[in-house]
Order: C-alpha cells, then structure tokens, then sequence
C-alpha cells in the first residue's frame, strides 16, 4: 500500500490507524460490556506525554516507550473504571466527558510536568536498525504494526471467556451476575483494555506529530472517537475501520467534500475555506450517515453478508 | 489549601454572581432535563442551539427591534426550530440505539455551530440586555440590576414551565407521554407530537439562557460551549430525570464553582472545572442517580 501513494499520503493512512487503535480499544469497552466513555481522548493524552516526557526528559527509546504509555494509561484506566462501576448510562458518559473537560486543564496547572501550554518537543522519528525508509513510511510501518496486533488481541480477548462476560453484562448486569460474572472485575478490566489501547494510540500521536501540548489532545477528540465507533459499527472490531477513516478524513478534508458538493450541485456554492463551512459539512455529512446506517459500517457489511448467506 | 482574604460583603457578592450564574445553567439543565425525560437521550446541540437563536435576537435587535419585543419573537422562533429539528432529524432515529441519537445530536452541534460562523461570523459581538449593568446598594452589598434581572428571569422561566406541566392538560400529556408511552397511546395522547412539543420547549428554555448570559460574555459562536458543560454537570447533580434537580443542581454548581475559585487559593481560575467535577463525582458516588433522581429498580 504505501508504495502506491505519496508520502503525505501514507502520513495520513498512518494516523487513520492510530485513530482505528483507540476506537478499537473503546470498542471494547462500550461495544462488548455497554459502557459508554466520553472520555478516551484524556487516556491517549496520558499515553502522549508518556511517551513525550520518557523521550524528551529521560532519554528513552521512542519504540520502549509505546507498550510503556500503554501501561500507564491502562493502569489510570482501571483506576477510573474503579468509580465507574457505581454510575450507569449517561452519568458515566457525563463523568467520563468531564474527565476529557478537565484533563487540558490539569496539563496546564502541572507545567513544570508536563510544559504547559507550550507543550514538549520530541525528537523526529527515524526508522531503526538503518532502514532505508522515510520517517512517514516507518510511522505507517509502525502504526499499522501495532494496529495488527491489537486487533488480534481483542479479537481473541472477546471471543474468549472474557467477551462472553463482558457482553452478558452488557446485555444484563443482573443476570450476568446471578450467572456468577463478577461486574466489578470484568468492567474495570473493560476500562483498563481500553485505556491501554487509548495510550498506546496517543503514543503514536505524540511520535507522529513530534510534539505534544494540550490542543494534541483537545477534548473534541474523546467525541471523534465515539463517532468513529458509531460509524463504524459497535462491536464490529475489523471494520471498526472505517469509522477510524470517517473521522479522520472527514476532519481533514471537508473541503474536498465541499468541493465536490459544488460539482455535483451546480447551484450551490460552497467556499470550501469559509470558516463554518467544514464543521456544516462534517455535521451534515455525520447525520446523514446516521440516518441511513444506525448500526454503522459494521451492520450495513452484517446485512449485506446475511442477505448473501440467507437460504431460500 | 490557602484561604484569600475575606470579608463578608464580598462573599455576599461572590454569592450573587453564583447564583446568576446558576440560574442560566439551571435554565439549559433543565431543557436538558426536558430531553432526557422523553427521549433518553443527552442532547449535544442545546448549548448551539441556544447560541443561535441568540443570534437570531441580535439580527432582529440590529433591525431596530427593542429586547422585550424581540424576545416573544425569538422563543417562537425557537419553539418551532426546536420541534422542527426534532421532526426532521431525531425522528428517522427514534428506534436506534440511544448512542446513536446521541452522535446525531452531535451532528446537529457541528452543523449549527459552522453554520453560524458562514452567517454570523466568528467575531465576539456585543449584545445590549434588557438590564442595566448599574449597581444597587444592598446592606453593604454592591448588586448589579442585570444580576437580579437574570435570576428573576430564570426563575419566572422555571416557575412558568414548573405550572405548565402540574396543571395544564397538555403539560400531563408531556409528562404521560415520557412515563409510559404505550400506555399514552392507548388514552389517545399523541406520543410523536408530544417529542416535538418537548424538544420545542426546550429549545426555548435554551433561548432564554443564551439571551440572559449574551450580556455578560459577548455574543459568539461558541459562547454556549461551556456553559453546556456546566448544564451537564448541574442535570448529573440534580438528577438527569428530575427537573427540580437540574435548577437546584445548576444553582448549587454556579456556588459551588465561583466560591471553590474564589476562595481555595490553589483552585483559582484554572482548576475551577475539574475541582466541582471531583465534588460532584464524589456525590455520585454516594447517590449513583444524582441528588433528586430516582434509581430505576428493574425487575428480573
């Protein structure tokens, strides 16, 4: 694939990846045990400035550095999932948003932790070992890598015993607990995974951008991840990424969509670099989706799949 | 832990402009509130929504219009926007999961949001209130009028709305059609409707917090956004399906908030946020379903 392409081009492929990790990691969370987080955006922001102050500060190797940031946001993952098992439905998407809310403001008040407004500067990435590639191709490399793995794991992870658990809680907690399924254990495991996935997506962010402050991570972001996971379907792992292509495509280049709305309408006409007209586009765009796919990419493949298999 | 300097008649001040403070987010809480009893579902575009006709007061006012007669007009205007929004875009997702109305309604924010960039422009702009901003002595207590006006304003809002639903037929059909709608149906209210006229209502409600809180921020784009976040956090307090919750809720969030700033000398202005959000994840760690709502007990 990236020999097809362009060098800014396999760029974006690579953050589309990052972007189908954290969604694939909120999948889990929300697809299989039905709990909703507004809030991952906060986890890719701790595995971020995990990976920035390591690097920057400590000397670490950016590559150490990716499973390390995914611990940690783990860990702060499972201490979140810790109270999130009093609150149900939308008070933990409300608590949750207010973590995304309050994280920026946190980063700020730390600024001898974590620089402030200003942010840290990391190193650009280069491919190890002398590989002759450039820093763009690596990252799609790298990120697409991981991104394999990842989706194997939770793809094994809720086949197993644990998915069976997570989504009899999903659809009962009572009866998942009158059946022996401890709540407490397997949704805090739930945030946990997810956390981890979210941390080691905000690594790769913070490797790919080679800085990191605040607005890296705006709080919007926690809500692009739960689109991308609407659009691409919950609980639909693999095509998960179209979802991921969705939101960041659809941030990116709304203008190309304005663009092309102008060709195909030729009454209207949209100036694609007018401030407003990208975030009508993707809202648009975004309510359009939702009205003719509700259950997301994922559902319109199961359809079509179950159309094609269905026996007369 | 430092404690700033006190004196009393400043606390009284600060006590003031919590409670106008509280008294918007009590307003946009409770068109939330409204939302969530019928639909089950948080509605992202009312801080939008409420910025816009906001701007639709301040074309009409740039038309020569005073405040109290474009007022009426813009909560008409409102009131249909909000119904029409709820015909056009809410119903088609009525049966989808709730996560899916969700990620509508935020579709709706983008929308509304770059659409008043492409009218409006991005620009702050001033947007003249009804209310002076002179300030009355009050045992030694310097209150402006627009304050009391705002709280007055909000209160008459809460207290209209509070009559409309005990004791008009039409409030009970809302109230019915949001308990059970089935059995609404049955009696020959007309459920469907009902959304439309609860998603009117609360559209209106958020009219009234834009054009109260236009005055004392200038009028932009994004002037609803936090204040949005602090509605949410004032219904979760309250209790996401009780509408005395979400005033009492967004009053003790606008104290809760200036005080906390004002007074904890390590909170200040930047920790505001996250330190009323740990009170209040706090809270619901005791009570899961805020201070006034009520656990669904569900039976097996």
């Amino acid at each position: 694939m990236p020999r097809l392409v362009g060098d800014f081009e396999v760029r974006e492929l690579a953050l589309v990846g990052v972007y189908f990790i954290a969604i694939l990691g909120l999948d889990v969370l929300t697809g299989f045990s039905g709990q909703v987080s507004l809030g991952h955006g906060a986890f890719m922001a701790i595995g971020g400035y995990t990976t920035a102050i390591l690097t920057v500060d400590h000397g670490v190797r950016d590559l150490w550095t990716i499973p390390l940031a995914g611990v940690i946001a783990g860990i702060a993952g499972l201490l979140v999932g810790l109270p999130a098992l009093r609150l149900s439905g939308l008070y933990l998407a409300l608590v949750t948003f207010g973590i995304a809310v309050s994280f920026p403001q946190l980063l700020k008040k730390f600024q001898g932790f974590t620089g402030g407004t200003t942010g840290k500067i990391l190193n650009l990435l280069k491919a190890p070992f002398g590989l002759h590639t450039t820093p763009n191709r690596w990252l799609y490399y790298l990120t697409w890598g991981i991104a394999l793995v990842l989706l194997a794991t939770a793809w094994l992870l809720t086949r197993g015993r644990i998915g069976r658990a997570l989504r009899a809680i999903r659809d009962s907690e009572i009866a998942a607990a009158s059946s022996g399924v401890s709540l407490a254990a397997y949704k805090t495991l739930a945030f946990g995974i997810s956390a981890f996935y979210a941390g080691v997506a905000g690594s790769l962010l913070a490797l790919a951008t080679a800085y990191v402050n605040p607005d890296t991570f705006p709080i919007l972001l926690s809500v692009y991840l739960v689109v991308g996971l609407v659009v691409g379907g919950l609980g639909s792992q693999i095509w998960l990424v179209a979802g991921a292509a969705f939101v960041y495509y659809l941030q990116n280049h709304a203008d190309a969509v304005a663009r092309g709305a102008n060709g195909a309408l030729p009454f209207l006409h949209l100036s694609p670099t007018r401030p407003g007209v990208p975030s009508v586009i993707f809202g648009v765009v975004l309510i359009g989706v939702m009205l003719l796919l509700p259950s997301g990419a994922g559902g319109l493949v199961r359809r079509a799949l179950g159309l094609l298999t269905r026996r007369e | 832990m430092i404690l700033v300097a006190f004196t009393w008649s400043e606390l009284a001040q600060q006590v003031v402009t919590g409670l106008r403070n509280g008294g918007i987010y009590a307003s946009l809480a409770l068109a939330l509130v409204l939302i969530y009893r019928s639909t089950r579902v948080i509605n992202f575009a009312q801080g939008e929504l409420a910025t816009f006709t906001t701007f639709v007061a301040w074309s009409l006012m740039n038309h020569g219009l005073g405040f109290w007669a474009a007022f009426p007009l813009v909560l008409a205007i409102a009131f249909l926007g909000g119904a029409a929004i709820e015909r056009v875009v809410i119903r088609p997702v009525e049966n989808a999961s709730a996560l899916t109305i969700v990620i509508v309604t935020l579709g709706l924010a983008l929308l509304l949001n770059g659409l008043m960039n492409v009218i409006w422009g991005g620009g702050e702009k001033q947007f003249r209130g009804p209310f002076s901003t002179r300030t009355i002595q009050l045992g030694g207590v310097a209150i402006s009028i627009q304050d009391i006006g705002v709280v007055a304003v909000s209160v008459a809002i809460v207290v209209l709305l509070g009559l409309f639903f005990r004791f008009t037929k039409l409030g009970l059909a809302l109230r019915a059609a949001a308990l059970n709608p089935a059995s609404s149906r049955l009696v020959g209210v007309r459920v469907g409707w009902m959304l439309a006229l609860g998603w009117g209502l609360a559209a209106v409600l958020g009219a009234v917090a834009g054009m109260m809180i236009a005055p004392i921020v200038f009028l932009d784009p994004n002037m609803m956004q936090t204040v949005l976040l602090y509605a949410f956090v004032a219904a979760a307090l309250g209790g996401l399906d009780s509408p005395v919750g979400a005033v009492v809720g967004g009053l003790a969030l606008g104290l809760l908030i200036t005080l906390l700033g004002r007074y904890v000398g390590f909170v200040g202005e930047t920790l505001k946020l996250p330190a009323a959000l740990l009170v209040i994840l706090l809270l619901l760690l005791v009570r899961p379903a805020g201070l006034f709502g009520r656990l669904a007990v569900r039976r097996v």
